[in-house]
């Protein structure tokens, strides 16, 4: 039994990764109606960036909420300047366009700054009051921060003018345009955000799986599952899919076979999908005819 | 584009026919004139310009996402591998059994996914397309696929005594087989069922109420385009006489849906275009950057759209209507736009 | 007819004699050598997920610029071509033709990528061209009797394995034994060997085995269940990054078994630093080449001979980088294979002198470990010797092992 608990905590630990990507892609798809692929890479490159500030002798904490708001700037950069320009396109364009930014991020990331793995540290190293025989402190703390932007970002949607502006803007760009919401400026607003999750995300990511260029890229698939899982629209539902998804996934690995542990995983997950067709806390839109 | 036949006068009729034909003639005088590593190359362009053609068909002319059509891919390739090592079957009968294995499992896993919601589809094929490989790898199916080692035939012979080479024969091949199926899906959409999948895309709930069982359809279309892709793979398998896990990777789905869309959605030459330059572009960013080609070739793929967001058959078609003025009146029969 | 010369015969055969010995000792060129330069070919995965092997590829490039700078093998310049194949075989094989019959190589040299290369093995061995020094420890490329025109240049994975499991026979005969390994081809072998080599010793047994792939985010949740198996002895046989967060992980969850590493996920910088060096203590690992993050061999001449040219031919790459130790060392058993050829430069004299080294020592080879190979035996490496981590730098122990 205690092995089993054991698992269970395995999982979870590994869901708290995917849940906090997956947080990232809600935020994307929130605030501009499409799922990012490149959005694990992004945070990628902000690890590497946060890690090249700590190396140029800056705190942990000033390197993390300065990467934060580099990341911020550059999300909104990518959009005006690469986004904006493919948007009127159709869909499949702007995802070949999110293709071609994951290899960019990716090839120039191992360019830069090598393809060895390097170590990044962890803010809760010394936080010895959270330990316990489950999980590290490190990812105790990982689990904590996750749900610190689960909490924000559900605030700032339900709660905040400019989060009710952005949920009225990729329900209906025209109907909000017409009342007067900056439509482009909230694209903008949403793409730094998901931005700057992304960049909390891999801080948070890389002390336990380490920093090297493809760190995230094992992420996303799972990340993805479990948004959709849970519900892309939903926060809370993308967080819990993403630990769902950790937690089955570890099981089936342990108590199946390690090797079909992911086909049986998506099968698990596709058919869960088939009976609620938007997630399990998703909401269901009714087309119009 | 080639919808629109009916639609056009004579005179544009013929125009176009020549320049099919002149295309056509191209590709047969091409292995004569080239290096036999090149005639490889084309071989292969020409197995990718089959699957686009079968991805251009879901995604273009069905309105569905795939990210994981390698799976099929890889499907057809190891059909084609397997019995030719295991079975000893003569390696152009390989072929239909690639399409018939690949229509079907096609078929299957199209039935219950197609109900998802393009997203969600996106996951499925996504969740496929790297459960496949690992699939292939699976010690239970060893015996069968060669495990991680994979598969190697010998290279087929060319028959009857012509006087061409191994290379160029193989290409021959391939061309002819991708000739064939381009006619084929040209039928297909012109008739009924590219009608029905045409509207079942843009307005599925009307076409619905017209009869049109959606999800059978849809998932018959997702059956067609497995079947071309299947195709396409047993042509690679036969043109490198090699087939492993390696080779299906989660970048094979990606390679393809970027040359779906650089080459043009919802256009049966767009399928050609993409095929081209997913076999050059690679080697094009080599040239230009050796420590990080990867990154050339997202610059690329993104510059490429910024210029032609339909895709290179998009942007042929608005040159040269810009060019043969009478195109204007007509462009605006076609059903090129897809969502 | 009477009225031949009597010394008409002995004339023709020193003629003849004569001309043979002019006929040996004149240059033979195949495609790819020629008076002032020999072509050398390369795939290397320069793009795609295993773009971190690209540097073994640059390395090599940059020890032929030395040997190029400092004039040349037998009055010859070395030509090193190096094309990306994006570790995917059909590129491998676009790539590997063009090289051959475009670029006419005279043959290639440090291939990387298991599947890629066995990609082109077939069309390498029907075209007689050689393929040397592959960095892969797969089998079929120390098999001459099908592939005689293949030679691998890592040490076979099996051949590794079986080293490691004699070991732990050896030196823990009790052991509960653990052991993880990537679900390839590669994984495959190391478990068969192992499981070989474990077998000496009875009462040894393996408690707990498992794979993973590179897709998995992390090994925790094996890592977990062999603690809960009770295991003492852990063979982590893991590429780099997993092998790391093997390392780490087991720290932290409390769980210090005997630690093997496999030589690939060896390195000092690219492996135990990040994992932790204070957690790495005691670890095992077999070795054949001096890792430059290794305190031991900082006043080795060969490795000062090194750090000179990575300083002014190798720059781009981390100085204590494992990768360019390899590349160094296959560019330069691939210099001697050249040198040693002369200038009977044919395809099939490279794979003669390739397949017929006899105690060859390479500068970065560590002490002892010699070269041999014959036309029945294709293994570049076979001998292994054993080093412990003590916290900061590796420690040689014990003698040669292997076959």
């Amino acid at each position: 039994m205690d092995a089993f608990i054991h698992q269970v905590f395995v999982g979870l630990a590994n869901g708290s990764l995917y849940a906090s990507l997956a947080l990232a892609l809600v935020m994307i798809y929130r605030s501009t109606g499409m799922v990012n692929f490149a959005q694990g890479e992004m945070a990628m490159v902000s690890t590497y960036i946060a890690l090249s500030l700590i190396q140029a002798g800056f705190s942990y904490w000033t390197a993390f909420f300065l990467t934060v708001a580099l990341s911020f700037v550059a999300g909104m950069a990518i959009e005006r300047f690469v986004i904006r320009p493919v948007s009127h396109a159709s869909e499949l364009s702007v995802v070949t366009v999110f293709i071609g930014l994951l290899l960019i991020f990716n090839s120039i990331a191992g360019w830069i700054w090598g393809y060895s793995i390097q170590q990044f540290p962890s803010p809760f190293s010394k936080f010895s009051f959270l330990a316990n025989p489950y999980l590290s402190l490190h990812q105790v703390g990982a689990v904590g921060m996750t749900l610190c932007v689960l909490i924000l970002l559900y605030v700032f949607f339900r709660f905040t003018k400019m989060g009710l502006a952005m949920r009225g803007t990729t329900d209906n760009g025209v109907s909000s345009r017409l009342v007067g919401i900056p439509v482009s400026r909230m694209l903008g607003i949403g793409w730094g955000l998901a931005a700057a999750i992304g960049a909390v995300v891999g801080m948070m990511v890389a002390p336990s799986l380490f920093l090297d260029p493809n760190m995230m890229v094992g992420l996303l698939l799972y990340a993805f599952a479990g948004a959709l899982l849970g519900g892309i629209s939903n926060p809370l539902g993308a967080v819990a899919g993403g630990f769902i998804v950790g937690v089955i996934e570890d099981l089936l690995g342990v108590y199946i076979d390690n090797e079909l542990r992911f086909t049986a995983a998506m099968v698990l997950i596709v058919c869960v999908l088939l009976f609620k067709p938007a997630g399990i806390w998703g909401k269901h839109t009714v087309k119009r005819v | 584009m080639q919808m629109n036949i009916l639609a056009m006068r004579p005179a544009r009729n013929r125009k176009l026919l020549l320049i099919q034909s002149a295309f056509v003639l191209t590709a047969f005088v091409l292995p004569l004139l080239i290096a036999p590593y090149q005639v490889f190359q084309w071989t292969l362009i020409a197995s990718y310009a089959v699957a686009l053609l079968g991805l251009n068909l879901l995604m273009g002319y069905s309105g569905q996402i795939s990210l994981g059509h390698g799976a099929f891919y890889a499907i057809g390739a190891y059909v084609s591998g397997i019995l030719i090592d295991h079975y000893g079957v003569p390696y152009i009968w390989t072929i239909p059994a690639a399409a018939g294995v690949g229509m079907a499992f096609g078929f299957l896993f199209g039935l219950p996914t197609v109900k998802l919601e393009n997203l969600y589809l996106a996951l499925a094929t996504f969740g496929l397309a790297v459960a496949v490989p690992q699939l292939l790898k699976y010690k239970a199916f060893e015996d069968w696929t060669g495990g991680f080692q994979g598969i190697t035939i010998s290279k087929p012979e060319v028959p009857f005594g012509l006087p061409i080479t191994q290379d160029q024969w193989l290409y021959y091949v391939s061309l002819v087989v991708a000739l064939l199926m381009f006619a084929l899906v040209h039928n297909l959409l012109r008739g009924r069922m590219g009608r029905a999948i045409v509207a079942v895309r843009d307005h599925p709930v009307a076409a619905s109420a017209m009869g049109v069982n959606v999800v059978v359809l849809k998932a018959l279309t997702f059956g067609v385009s497995a079947m071309y892709l299947a195709v396409a793979g047993a042509l690679s398998t036969i043109a490198m006489q090699y087939v492993s896990p390696d080779s299906f990777a989660m970048f094979l789905s990606i390679t393809l849906l970027v040359g779906v869309v650089i080459g043009g959605l919802g256009t049966l030459s767009g399928a050609l275009f993409g095929a081209v330059l997913i076999g050059f572009l690679p080697n094009f960013a080599e040239q230009i950057s050796k420590s990080a080609p990867g990154a050339v070739y997202g610059f690329l793929l993104i510059a490429f759209l910024f210029v032609m967001p339909s895709g290179v058959a998009g942007g042929l078609k608005i040159l040269l209507s810009r060019v043969f003025k009478t195109n204007s009146k007509h462009s605006a029969i076609s059903t090129q736009e897809t969502k | 007819m009477k009225s031949t010369h009597p010394l008409m015969l002995p004339a023709v055969v020193l003629c003849l004699s004569l001309a043979s010995t002019a006929a040996l000792a004149e240059k033979k060129y195949d495609t790819g050598a020629s008076d002032t330069e020999i072509l050398v070919g390369n795939t290397a995965p320069y793009s795609g997920p295993a773009s971190a092997y690209q540097i073994i590829a640059t390395s090599m490039a940059a020890y032929f610029d030395k040997v190029n700078a400092e004039g040349g093998v037998n009055g010859r310049k070395i030509k090193f071509i190096s094309l990306d194949d994006g570790y995917n075989p059909p590129k491998t094989v676009e790539q590997t033709r063009k090289l051959v019959e475009q670029e006419k190589v005279l043959f290639m040299s440090g291939g990387i990528g298991t599947g890629s290369q066995l990609a082109v093995q077939k069309y390498m061995n029907t075209s007689k061209v050689p393929q040397l020094f592959v960095g892969s420890g797969q089998s079929r490329f120390a098999q001459p009797k099908e592939y005689p025109w293949s030679m691998g240049f890592n040490p076979n994975y099996a051949t590794e394995g079986l080293a490691i499991g004699r070991y732990i026979a050896a030196t823990k005969p009790d052991a509960k034994i653990a052991v993880i390994v990537p679900s390839d081809d590669a994984g495959k072998d190391y478990m068969r060997g192992f499981k070989e080599g474990v077998a000496n010793s009875k009462r040894a047994q393996i408690v707990a085995e498992a794979t993973y792939s590179t897709a998995d985010a992390t090994i925790d949740s094996q890592l977990t269940a062999f603690k809960a198996a009770g295991a003492d002895t852990f063979f982590n046989e893991c590429t780099p990054k997993f092998a790391a967060q093997g390392i780490a992980k087991a720290y932290d969850i409390g769980w210090k078994p005997m630690m093997i590493l496999p030589t690939v996920s060896s390195s000092i910088a690219s492996v135990i630093k990040p994992a932790g060096v204070e957690k790495a203590v005691g670890v095992v690992a077999p070795a054949y080449l001096k890792d430059p993050g290794s305190k031991e061999w900082e006043n080795d001449k060969a490795m000062q001979a090194w750090r000179v040219w990575m300083a002014k031919y190798n720059t781009k790459v981390n100085p204590n980088d494992p990768l360019a130790v390899q590349g160094y060392v296959v560019a330069e058993l691939t210099l001697e294979v050249i040198k040693r050829a002369g200038d009977n430069l044919t395809r099939e004299n490279i794979m003669k002198q390739a397949s017929s080294l006899k105690d060859l020592q390479l500068s970065l080879l560590l002490p002892g470990i010699q070269i041999n190979t014959t036309p029945d035996d294709y293994r570049i490496i076979r001998k292994f010797r054993f080093q412990r981590f003590d916290g900061s730098s590796w420690q040689l122990f014990g003698s040669l092992v292997g076959d």
